[in-house]
């Protein structure tokens, strides 16, 4: 069973990685970096996902699904409570509001620290049978917003 | 629905993100490197990067003191560092008659729960981040080490067997006036 930090770690060192890596250091490198991460971090939630025995998965509603994401995978995941979910969602847009780990010091750095997070939700909620765009945005540190907005056929 | 029983469900959950998480890292390395010695050396280079860090929350859990020789260090590596983090312990044998170099023997590589490598990967050191922190972490207590895979239960191996060597104790050299 592998400790907590060994991810904190991992995930620290790989976004070091991808941003030495390319040769872009302007704004167009840096989207391609974020897009990696997020890849990866969809890639890493699908397979997540697929472990949930199917029972769970008789969600009815979407807010449903949010709700057992922010409660119980969260927790699992990061061993942290999200603060809050607001249920107000306008249309089919949820924000949700995450304290997250005090290692990020610099507002600028954030936006890499929380691509691979994005895609770890979006990649769950699609094994989960819910197709969403999820983005972040830090206004003040340590708390920042996921955006879920979920995408209709 | 939710709740209690999902606890249950989601509890092997961080350990399975960590794997999963460093698999993908590895695809994405192959993807990003053009054969597999490259990547065997980023991820040594990266295991190295966390290995300097990572000694600094191991010796903070730990409680445990100075080593003395080798041998303890090879005793703290397998049965309490590699328990600590990975929930393992491997078994320490192979000593060579100098006492500078051991094997860790690992029935279990946790890191390889749901892989198997792709054919045209033959050269993939899949596990190498694991050598690069072993590597970084002695570094950080004085010790210059060489640590390297010479069985892998991903290549059919039986067991997976990491090597490591003693290569020499590192002084502080700081120039006189530094503090």
């Amino acid at each position: 069973m592998a400790d907590p930090v060994l991810f904190e770690f991992l995930h620290t060192e790989m976004v070091a990685e991808l941003w030495a890596q390319d040769p872009d250091p302007g704004p167009g490198g840096q989207k391609t970096s974020l897009l990696v991460l997020e890849g990866m971090g969809f890639r890493v939630g699908q397979a997540l996902g697929e472990r949930l025995p199917r029972e769970t998965l008789a969600f009815r509603e979407e807010l449903d699904i949010l709700k057992f994401l922010c409660k119980d995978l969260w927790v699992a995941v990061f061993h942290k409570q999200m603060d809050s979910l607001r249920t107000n969602h306008q249309d089919n847009s949820f924000p949700l509001l995450v304290r997250m780990a005090s290692g990020l010091q610099y507002l600028e750095e954030a936006p890499k620290f929380l691509a691979f997070t994005c895609g770890l939700l979006r990649g769950t909620l699609s094994t989960l049978g819910v197709k969403s765009l999820v983005t972040a945005s830090v206004a003040a540190l340590p708390a920042c917003k996921f955006q879920v907005v979920i995408q209709k056929p | 629905m939710v709740g209690a029983e999902t606890k249950e469900l989601w509890s092997g959950t961080s350990s399975e993100l960590f794997t999963l998480t460093y698999g993908a890292l590895v695809t994405q390395l192959c993807k990003d490197y053009e054969n597999d010695e490259d990547v065997n050396k980023q991820l040594d280079k990266m295991g190295y990067n966390i290995g300097v860090r990572l000694i600094e929350d191991f010796l903070a859990r730990s409680n445990v003191g100075r080593c003395h020789d080798f041998r303890e260090t090879a005793d703290v590596i397998a049965k309490v560092a590699f328990k600590m983090y990975l929930g393992i312990t491997p078994s320490i044998t192979n000593w060579s008659p100098a006492g500078d170099e051991f094997s860790l023997i690992l029935e279990n590589n946790p890191l390889v729960d749901f892989v198997e490598l792709p054919d045209n990967h033959s050269s993939l050191i899949y596990s190498n981040l694991l050598c690069g922190v072993l590597r970084g972490a002695l570094e950080m207590v004085q010790m210059a080490v060489e640590a390297k895979f010479v069985q892998d239960t991903l290549k059919g191996d039986g067991v997976t067997e990491i090597r490591m060597r003693f290569i020499r104790r590192i002084e502080d050299n700081l120039p006189a006036g530094e503090e």
